[in-house]
């Protein structure tokens, strides 16, 4: 899926079979967040209400976010190893500093943020593999995670707890967040006029560096936005649990990335989906245990079944795009 | 001092040495307002580095640049858009996950704000509509999803939008390479128009009609150095292919007659929305061309009897190894990871093994053979295939194909691109090739190449409009079948 949304594809052009495999890839994080929808509330029509999405969604919001962030290094063909920890990192600090000494909580996120603009340029600069760098980082978050809380504790600001508790009225606060977070990034990646180049970057570099574009300035702005993400997650996260632990987001690399997969992502050439990317989050959210709580799959077993769930959903990816050539 | 001020660009002494390789080595080069200068030579003769100085992506070593007359100290990229000059460069610099308006926006930066997919999509349509009328592209396209040829009208109709900055000279790398003569046409005419408004113009081509046709005044380089510069009209294609070197002592192919005794059935294929009889019919040591408009059908043919050698299929018979020489060589063609030796042994895995492991010194002796046999020009043979100019780089997926037990080789365009002495180069491989056996299957978008072969299938719509022998094959005959109404 990539700049054009479902329903606004060209019909009879030339080009009309490959714009319609496109609409089928796009339309897949939609259909495999359905089907899953589908057999819940087959195996338990109750669960289908506004407490059941409430509880079920429960964590989508952090992974959602954390997808985000993974997605803006993905869209200038980078990879984050380190959003995992990264997330566990802010938990902590939102936990302690946030709210004993919200200064210095803030001083340091918005340092954190800065922190992962200067890897984007270091990667730039360098010509470093961002695997590498990020790998190497994820070890420095999780250390320093450990440095500000040793042992699990801690407790949220009271004001992220109230905001994680909203209950409005009719749709579950989840689906509400989930539809703000796919509109403000969809508007600010796919729509405005920086977020085209943002993303061509990622599809052709030595095409914007022609037209006279800083790849330097893309690669930071994007790793800042990763950082931003990033930090977001860590936050609802900690507003969802109360407290916090060291290792508490160590899960979010690999989640974040296959969110971004699912949603019709690719690894190269800047073809990434903010709106996708939210629906797989959602998707591995709801897959990951509420899904399989209801099969009776006993926990030993989840994380393999969540496994093949995935491998299920993106096979029938690579079967579509196969079709677009 | 007048002439300085009205030359849009001049560089004096340009100097550019990538290692020990001197690219350019001390050329005076100037475009006038309203000139279009026609720039040609071997690729490697330093055409490109020349036109990355003067779109400043390449800084020079040595010499001085000056734009209207103004010395240009830290001359970039953004200060020649900022002066109005343009580039559109050879290799294809669309960003492909992008729609046509967003590659657009993506050259104006003056694009932005409420609104701005709108004018994009407005100004790339308006300008599209100008120089290719009926080009069936909408805006909202994906630039992936488009032919090449359709790409490159894109790009070419993108460096003559128009906003915040002005637009003096445009530089148009190989514009026509991908395009077929029907909307290379247009091109050039709309390029003429351009230059007579008072525009100023830089074309680079190999096909030396159109320079002959369309430049005010002709440049030629070699070697680095600029050896002849010159009124189109002093210039005609004699003095051109002398002037370039390198190209004498050939001639015209259609010249020799060759035998014509019919070998055995290599190929029979019918394409599929054929509704007739015709069929395409090669038989072994005949050079067959397929012709007619870009993206008849000819392409698909040959891959669908690319595929039917090793699985059958209906309508289609193929009776020996078949080899595909690629047309697009970036994204078809080259393994970009790999040694120019590896690129060329590819297609000869079988033969190259020892045991359960490709031999290196069996792979090394089939590329040093293809070098001396084709001339790839490199110092070393297990260098990355990208440390060759694109002529050369087409040249070692010949010699993969021909280094290959193929009896049949299909041809997909291959010559996009390639400057004239590889082209002749390669034409007597392939002449030579047919006369040991094998057959040619060969798709060409330049009319010339079609004189090299025995029988030419026009095609249209994705069928077979017409089977020309090579003695009534003319420019007007494959002109008229492309476009006429008997399909």
């Amino acid at each position: 899926m990539t700049a054009i949304a479902p329903g606004t594809v060209p019909k009879a052009s030339p080009r009309g079979s490959a714009a319609r495999a496109r609409m089928l890839r796009g339309l897949l994080p939609a259909l495999s967040l359905a089907l899953v929808l589908i057999a819940i509330a087959w195996l338990n029509p109750r669960a289908i209400s506004y407490f059941g999405f409430n509880l079920m969604l429960n964590l989508a919001i952090p992974i959602a976010l954390a997808t985000i962030a993974q997605m803006f290094v993905i869209a200038g063909n980078e990879l984050d190893l380190s959003i995992g920890t990264f997330v566990g990192f802010v938990g902590c600090v939102t936990a302690t500093w946030l709210r004993d000494a919200p200064l210095i909580g803030i001083l340091v996120l918005i340092g954190s943020i800065g922190v992962y603009a200067l890897l984007g340029a270091l990667i730039h600069l360098r010509n470093l593999p961002s695997i590498v760098v990020t790998l190497g980082m994820s070890f420095v978050w999780q250390g320093l995670a450990i440095l500000v809380l040793p042992k699990p504790g801690g407790k949220a600001p009271d004001w992220l707890l109230s905001i994680m508790s909203f209950k409005p009225p009719y749709v579950p606060f989840p689906i509400l967040a989930a539809l703000l977070i796919a509109a403000v990034v969809h508007f600010g990646l796919m729509r405005t006029s920086y977020g085209v180049i943002l993303r061509g970057s990622g599809g052709n570099a030595a095409a914007l560096r022609r037209a006279g574009w800083s790849l330097l300035k893309t690669k930071i702005v994007l790793f800042a936005l990763t950082g931003l993400f990033g930090v977001l997650s860590g936050m609802a996260l900690i507003g969802i649990t109360t407290s916090a632990d060291a290792n508490i987001g160590n899960g979010y690399t690999l989640l974040s990335i296959a969110g971004v997969i699912l949603g019709g992502g690719e690894f190269v050439g800047g073809r990434v989906s903010p709106i996708g990317a939210v629906l797989g989050a959602l998707t591995l959210a709801l897959a990951a245990s509420p899904l399989l709580t209801f099969m009776h799959i006993p926990p030993d077993w989840q994380v393999a079944a969540n496994g093949a769930i995935l491998i299920i959903v993106l096979a029938a990816r690579v079967l579509i795009s196969r079709r677009e050539r | 001092m007048l002439q300085a001020i009205a030359d849009i660009v001049k560089l004096d002494g340009a100097e550019k040495h990538f290692g020990a390789v001197r690219a350019l080595n001390g050329v005076d080069f100037h475009v006038g307002a309203g000139e279009c200068v026609g720039l040609v030579g071997h690729n490697g003769a330093g055409k490109s580095t020349l036109m990355h100085m003067v779109a400043g992506t390449l800084r020079p070593d040595g010499g001085q640049i000056a734009v209207r007359g103004n010395q240009e100290a830290s001359y970039s990229v953004a200060r020649a858009l900022e002066l109005g000059i343009r580039c559109v460069f050879q290799e294809l610099s669309l960003c492909p996950n992008l729609s046509v308006a967003e590659n657009t926006r993506i050259n104006h930066p003056a694009l932005t704000g409420f609104g701005w997919r709108r004018r994009a999509a407005d100004l790339i349509r308006a300008k599209l509509n100008e120089i290719f009328p009926d080009h069936g592209i909408s805006a909202d396209d994906i630039a992936g999803d488009l032919s090449i040829g359709r790409r490159q009208m894109v790009e070419v109709a993108r460096a003559f939008t128009l906003t915040r900055e002005p637009l003096h000279l445009v530089i148009l790398d190989e514009p026509t390479s991908s395009l077929d003569a029907h909307t290379a046409g247009q091109l050039l005419s709309f390029v003429r128009r351009f230059v007579a408004a008072g525009g100023s113009c830089i074309l680079i081509s190999h096909v030396l009609g159109e320079v002959l046709q369309n430049a005010d005044r002709i440049v030629v380089m070699r070697d680095g150095k600029v050896v002849a510069a010159d009124a189109a009209s002093a210039f005609d294609r004699d003095r051109l292919v002398a002037a370039m070197g390198g190209a004498e002592g050939h001639h015209k192919a259609a010249a020799e007659a060759r035998k014509t005794e019919p070998g055995a059935l290599r190929v029979r294929a019918r394409p599929a929305r054929q509704q007739d009889g015709k069929e395409l019919v090669a038989r072994a040591g005949e050079i067959i061309g397929l012709a007619g408009l870009a993206g008849h059908g000819q392409t698909d043919l040959l891959l669908a009897i690319f595929s039917a050698a090793s699985r059958a299929r209906a309508g289609i018979e193929v009776t020996a190894p078949v080899a595909l020489v690629a047309g697009d060589r970036q994204s078809d063609g080259i393994f970009s990871q790999w040694s120019i030796a590896q690129n060329i042994g590819i297609r000869s895995l079988a033969r190259l093994r020892s045991g359960v492991l490709i031999s290196p010194q069996r792979e090394a002796e089939l590329a040093e053979a293809w070098k001396k046999k084709i001339g790839i020009r490199t110092p070393d043979m297990n260098n990355n295939i990208y440390s060759l100019s694109g002529g050369n780089q087409q040249k070692a997926l010949f010699a993969r194909a021909l280094g290959s037990d193929a009896e049949i080789v299909l041809m997909d365009d291959p010559m996009r691109g390639v400057d004239i002495g590889t082209k002749l180069e390669v034409y007597d491989l392939v002449r030579e090739e047919a006369a040991k056996g094998r057959t040619f299957l060969w798709y060409t978008t330049e009319t010339e190449e079609l004189d090299n072969c025995d029988h030419v299938y026009v095609f249209k719509n994705g069928r077979i409009v017409a089977n020309l022998r090579r003695d009534e094959l003319t420019e007007e005959k494959i002109i008229q079948s492309s476009f006429g109404d008997a399909a």
